[in-house]
């Protein structure tokens, strides 16, 4: 037996999906991995304006998740190489390591 | 011309050149002291002519000015300028009063002025700051001609306080001398408190009549109903002006201690013109003043009060140019007198001959000086009349003049003002005989011991000289004009409608004759002697004399004043500084702003976690916030 599968559900994995990233975020010390789970934020935003675009048959859902998809993109380019030249610097990419900042 | 007409007025097209004449005539010693100022303060001898030459020109305007209106009776108002235009309600012209009051104003200004510029050349000269010196009577002229040609109260208060600027500075020009740099800075702030009572009376008259010019407020006057303490308040507030700028009582302080200044400036300002000011502002406004009875009572009684109480503090002074001072204040006691009477006409006459008389005795006083080197203590004169025969002959004019012996000028304007008294107010007539008898008696004094008897200091005696004529020929023009100056009795006339005649006894002529031959008498018979000292007027009046001679202790009271009262809201201010501002308000803010900023700072930890968990909250509680609700 085949069910549609229902809006609500659509945005519940969304939402899973979000606060699985933002945990990642919370939780994870390794800048690489935090990196990562803010991916899975943007993807699960995507998940939820696509959702949105079939149940509402509006094309322009698709087309921020488009741009979504290619700001990310570009963020991963910068974020990279922030990333890749702070571990040159300073031979971590630990969160807890680079605090520099602080007080 | 009906184009012209609507451009400039009609009285612009009527007879502009003498428009102009008026203009020029205020105008030209403002521009000589510019020039002087700028361009040839190097040169002494252009400074000088400069200045001597605008003061020329003013005078020849006046002269014409006041002939035409004499003769002719053509009387030249200009138009007046639009100046200081604030919304609908405040609108201040800058205008011209070319009325009789200010025509005769006019002549004394510029003729004695012309007469002391010329004088101060002799005196002036080899001083460090002779061009700075000419600059500053120009100056003072231009500021004086626009107080007698001031229209409104917002232009005459300007000359007001432009005129108080140049008389700091010309008490001041001695500067290096802290003693001058003190009574210029006492002569400016102590006239200051009058102005501001001045300024307030202006306000508060603004406040009513809603306009300054003499003509509208004289002309509304009668519409605007107010109320009795209103106008006595009025009165009182613009009088104060007057007895700063003319050195009343209790702001007669000043004028003493600006005998510090050069001795012209003594007599152009601080006796023929500046303190007299006082008076024609009292003139030029007593249809505001005199209405009220509390306001003319008031003014009458300070006039008297500062005859009798100067008068008798010059009996006991020692310097040449103090007993002139105090002389001075005691005759613009009569002139205000006069007006707290009702006699503007008469104190107008007396302004008059004792611009004569006064700057004919400091010049006089100024040429004593030199001849003795800059010695100023009588006592150490004596016997000079032989070396210094023009001074002496004038100076005796002068004096005579201004005791009121017949028939020099000092005895017309005198009696005059004694006989309004007498006929208005008993005690005042008194006080007024009474310092008559003074000022015949310290002049006696003052000649006696300065003139007569064996040199007391032989040396300076031996040097002293008659001064060069530049310094002789004005004391000679104004020695003629004191004796000339009553005869022509249509002056009080000129300024308005004759005053009613007094019918007055032949007693009571002789008496007035007779009380400052009085005076004479007695000082010759205690000082006209080989070696006169004050020691048997001592020995009779004892305590007295001590109080006097320490004029009356006003300077100690004034300093007490100061030191106390206001050295303790000193403190309290001080204080409040202190402790409310600089700690309470200032350092509490500063203290607290830092530990909210210490506060703060604690929640950056730097835990790249810890702000995403924070941020991940608030922003949650914002979506709760904004869906839920």
């Amino acid at each position: 037996m085949t069910t549609a599968i229902t809006l609500n559900q659509y945005l519940f994995v969304s939402g899973l999906l979000f606060a699985l990233g933002i945990a990642g975020i919370v939780i994870r010390r390794n800048a690489l991995v935090i990196f990562m789970a803010l991916e899975m934020n943007l993807n699960a935003a995507n998940l939820a304006l696509i959702a949105f675009s079939k149940f509402n048959k509006l094309v322009e859902g698709q087309i921020l998740a488009f741009f979504v998809i290619a700001i990310a993109a570009a963020e991963v380019a910068v974020g990279l190489a922030i990333i890749v030249a702070l571990y040159r610097r300073k031979q971590t990419v630990s969160v807890d390591q680079l605090r520099t900042m602080r007080l | 011309m009906n184009h012209l007409t609507f451009i400039y007025g009609t009285d612009w097209v009527m007879g502009h050149q003498h428009i102009c004449s008026v203009w020029i005539l205020l105008f030209s010693p403002l521009v000589a002291a510019v020039l002087i100022t700028l361009f040839t303060g190097k040169h002494e001898g252009l400074s000088a002519g400069l200045s001597i030459g605008a003061i020329l020109l003013s005078f020849a305007l006046s002269l014409r000015l006041l002939l035409l209106f004499a003769l002719k009776g053509i009387q030249h108002q200009p138009h007046p300028m639009e100046w200081l235009i604030l919304g609908d309600s405040v609108r201040v012209e800058f205008g011209m009063t070319t009325d009789a009051l200010a025509l005769l104003m006019l002549m004394v200004v510029t003729g004695v002025g012309s007469a002391i510029h010329i004088y101060s050349v002799g005196y002036m000269k080899g001083d460090t700051g002779f061009s700075r010196f000419f600059a500053c009577m120009s100056l003072f002229t231009f500021s004086m001609l626009g107080i007698v040609l001031s229209s409104n109260f917002i232009q005459i208060f300007i000359f007001w306080e432009l005129v108080g600027l140049s008389s700091y500075l010309l008490i001041g020009h001695w500067f290096e001398k802290p003693s001058a740099a003190e009574a210029g800075k006492k002569a400016f702030l102590t006239t200051r408190i009058g102005d501001v009572g001045m300024m307030l009376g202006i306000l508060l008259l603004w406040s009513r009549a809603h306009t300054f010019e003499f003509t509208e407020i004289q002309a509304k006057l009668p519409s605007l109903n107010l109320s009795t303490g209103v106008l006595a308040l009025i009165g009182v507030l613009i009088f104060a002006g007057a007895v700063g700028k003319s050195a009343q009582v209790p702001l007669h302080v000043w004028l003493p201690d600006a005998m510090e200044g050069p001795t012209p400036v003594s007599a152009l300002i601080h006796a023929a013109t500046m303190v007299a000011a006082g008076v024609y502002m009292l003139c030029r406004v007593s249809w505001l003043v005199l209405p009220s009875e509390a306001a003319s009572w008031l003014i009458a009684w300070i006039g008297g009060v500062t005859a009798l109480m100067a008068g008798s503090i010059a009996v006991t002074q020692n310097d040449i140019k103090r007993v002139l001072a105090y002389s001075t204040l005691s005759q613009l006691g009569y002139m205000i007198m006069a007006v707290g009477l009702g006699g503007t006409t008469q104190a107008m006459f007396h302004l008059t001959m004792h611009a004569f008389f006064k700057a004919l005795l400091f010049l006089g006083a100024g040429s004593v000086i030199l001849a003795v080197h800059h010695e100023q203590d009588i006592w150490k004169m004596g016997g000079l009349w032989k070396k210094t025969p023009i001074t002496f002959w004038t100076f005796l004019i002068g004096t005579l003049a201004l005791a009121g012996v017949p028939p020099l000028s000092g005895f017309y304007s005198k009696d005059q003002i004694l006989l309004l008294a007498l006929s208005r107010s008993r005690p005042l007539f008194l006080i007024g005989v009474v310092t008559a008898f003074l000022t015949a008696y310290y002049m006696g004094r003052e000649v006696f011991v300065v003139f007569f008897g064996k040199p007391r200091d032989l040396h300076s005696y031996d040097h002293a000289h008659e001064s060069p004529w530049v310094m002789t020929l004005p004391l000679i023009f104004l020695a003629v004009l004191s004796i000339i100056g009553g005869w022509y009795s249509k002056v009080p006339d000129f300024l308005g409608p004759p005053h009613e005649s007094e019918h007055h006894s032949l007693l009571l002529a002789g008496g007035l004759i007779a009380v400052p031959l009085l005076g004479f008498f007695v000082a010759a018979k205690i000082y006209w002697r080989a070696d006169p000292s004050d020691a048997p007027v001592k020995a009779a009046l004892g305590r007295l004399w001590t109080v006097v001679e320490n004029k009356y202790y006003f300077d100690e009271l004034y300093l007490w004043i100061v030191k106390y009262v206001q050295g303790t809201i000193a403190n309290v201010c001080d204080v409040f500084d202190r402790w409310v501002i600089q700690r309470l308000a200032i350092g509490g803010l500063s203290v607290g702003t830092g530990l909210l900023g210490r506060t703060a700072r604690l929640l950056q930890t730097g835990s790249i976690s810890g702000y995403a968990f924070f941020f991940a909250l608030g922003a949650t509680v914002i979506i709760y916030y904004c869906v839920v609700r």
